[in-house]
């Protein structure tokens, strides 16, 4: 096992350099001068010039590139052009939002999408069967974002129960969860969504193996037969396909942020693109793309976890 | 097969739905009873009403004349941006998968690393880079798209490859374009064409998205996520502008994913219903 997780682990980082490299190109094409960006239309030439001497953009490009992975390594990631605060500092103070709002709505999936798709595939083509189905295409459907303002129509301006901007105070609970209900409910319901849909087909999967007719044949009872033969299967693609959908997820969490105007990597990266500044916008990028890439790992460790066929290969 | 097609309510309905939306989209300028851009300055945030069926926003512009021209933009971006991705992607699958060796590995690490992005971030970057016009928003959707496609197309081509008529149209000195555009691209066209039908609707979300953030294309051309952005800031006063706008995207997509579901049940019955 863990020479496994050592060689799935080392897999990672040519791809997160490549990854990096991606970002690197992107943010340098993206138009304007970030010195300009900074400094206004009407800032004189020696203005922004010293400003891109002193940002390092009159730098050749490779130096630039290397100074960046270098940045990156000892994880520092620049001063904000615009606000003049180190970037990791802001980003310090809006992961936990952004982490707390997927995880919660992971958490809100898992805790809902397995049992109801557990319960649509045992009762195949039944009421609850066929719910099932019209909530999971409309889950898959909906766009985040529209979800959201719904969820803002009726809980907070039709029944004012929660509140609809910002996420909270950290050291008041209360406050926080309060601020966290209504985007969580709106992630989480897309995710149980997914979650749903995934647990019915695999476990259809299952019930259709010959080891699930064999284990009805000998007379084992109904529920172990789910829980030892055919749960313990249809685990595997639930936690795999899992990751992905958290990736979605990931993506789904900016618009999120926006509609219920909540601090987060997402609010953080729109306002970056809008303010031209360009150290938050490259640094928010490399955040996102090694969460995915942790993500992957993280998916593809308890895969070996569970699914003792994929360790020893 | 078009019995089959008539039998699955779900791909019926979603059929029926989809094809109503596009008439609307094409013949937008007959049906629309109002210039999407005229403003009356009388009937500002006007409730639903006999002359405004759905209202009208904040300019006084009728809502439903906007909703139906936007019908427009929503397909033409999500059509294209799948075709372009389908085209593209399903071509570098193709190579990657009957090619091997290191046009395999570096077509399909390249998909790796875009995927790597989520789409909306990446498709936020992209657009940033290029700029928001109609183009430019086909061209990042079908980047997102184009690694969907050639992974699905390179796992379909590992799997036919072996096959005995691949491996008789290369022991008749068949070269490699035509077995995969004759013998190869026929047998995967399904399951293309179900993906591609599903993921229009992802394509279709993504430029809302776009455009709800105000990188879409610009106003006063009426877009479904342009309307609901603008009446978001007005949602307490005016909340229809938001809810029927968004009502419009969330049925567009419903329909593609009843649609896909629908044909890929009709392609392989054992996963009816996933």
């Amino acid at each position: 096992m863990f020479s496994y997780v050592v060689r799935r682990m080392l897999q990672s980082i040519p791809i997160l350099l490549i990854v990096l490299t991606l970002v690197f190109i992107v943010v340098r094409v993206l138009p304007g001068d970030p010195a300009v960006a900074a400094l206004g239309d009407y800032a004189s030439k020696d203005a922004v010039n010293a400003l891109r001497e002193k940002m390092g953009l009159n730098a050749p490009l490779w130096l630039q590139y290397m100074r960046f992975i270098g940045d990156l390594g000892r994880g520092d990631l620049g001063i904000s052009i615009i606000t003049g605060y180190p970037v990791a500092k802001q980003v310090a103070t809006v992961l936990p939002h952004t982490l707390l709002l997927t995880m919660s709505a992971i958490i809100l999936g898992y805790l809902f999408g397995v049992p109801l798709g557990i319960s649509a595939a045992v009762r195949r083509n039944s009421f609850v069967d066929y719910f099932n189905r019209v909530f999971s295409l409309l889950g898959l459907s909906v766009p985040a974002f529209y979800l959201g303002i719904l969820l803002i129509l009726l809980f907070s301006i039709k029944i004012p129960l929660f509140p609809v901007v910002g996420a909270g105070e950290f050291h008041n609970l209360k406050d926080l969860l309060r601020h966290l209900f209504l985007p969580a409910l709106t992630l989480g319901l897309l995710m149980t969504a997914y979650i749903t849909r995934m647990s019915r087909s695999s476990i259809l999967n299952i019930l259709a193996e010959d080891y699930v007719r064999t284990a009805h044949a000998k007379g084992v009872a109904e529920n172990r037969v789910l829980y030892k033969h055919v749960l313990r299967n249809a685990l595997i693609p639930i936690v795999a396909l899992g990751g992905l959908y958290a990736v979605v997820l990931i993506g789904s969490s900016v618009m999120v942020e926006i509609v219920f105007s909540r601090p987060g990597l997402g609010t953080l990266m729109v306002g970056a693109i809008k303010q031209r500044d360009y150290t938050t916008l490259q640094s928010v990028m490399v955040i996102y793309t090694v969460i995915v890439v942790l993500i992957n790992l993280l998916t593809d460790l308890i895969y070996g976890l569970i699914d003792p066929r994929i360790k020893y290969h | 097969m078009w019995t089959a097609f008539l039998r699955n309510r779900t791909a019926l309905v979603g059929g029926v739905i989809a094809v109503l939306i596009v008439f609307v989209g094409v013949f937008a300028p007959w049906i629309a009873p109002y210039d999407p851009l005229a403003q009356d300055s009388f009937y500002r945030l006007a409730d639903r009403s006999v002359k405004h069926w759905l209202g009208t926003d904040d300019f006084g512009r009728d809502v439903l004349s906007r909703i139906i021209w936007g019908t427009r933009i929503s397909l033409i971006i999500g059509v294209a941006s799948v075709v372009a991705g389908l085209i593209v992607g399903t071509l570098m699958g193709m190579m990657a998968g009957f090619l091997r060796g290191k046009t395999e590995t570096v077509i399909m690490r390249f998909t790796d690393v875009i995927m790597c992005f989520p789409d909306l971030i990446l498709a936020i970057a992209v657009t940033a880079a290029l700029g928001s016009n109609l183009i430019n928003l086909i061209l990042t959707i079908a980047l997102v798209m184009t690694p969907r496609f050639a992974r699905l197309s390179h796992g379909l081509i590992l799997s036919l490859r072996e096959r005995d008529y691949v491996v008789a149209a290369q022991a008749i000195g068949a070269g490699v374009p035509r077995i995969l555009i004759r013998h190869i691209f026929p047998n995967i066209f399904g399951e293309l064409l179900v993906a591609g039908t599903l993921w229009i609707g992802v394509a279709i979300r993504l430029e809302a998205n776009l455009a709800f953030i105000g990188m879409g294309v610009q106003p006063p051309t009426p877009t479904w996520g342009n309307m609901i952005r603008e009446g978001v800031d007005v949602l307490i006063n005016a909340p229809w502008i938001s809810v029927f706008a968004g009502m419009s995207i969330l049925i567009t997509i419903l329909s593609f994913n009843m649609l896909g579901d629908g044909v890929r049940d009709m392609v392989d019955p054992r996963l009816r219903g996933e």
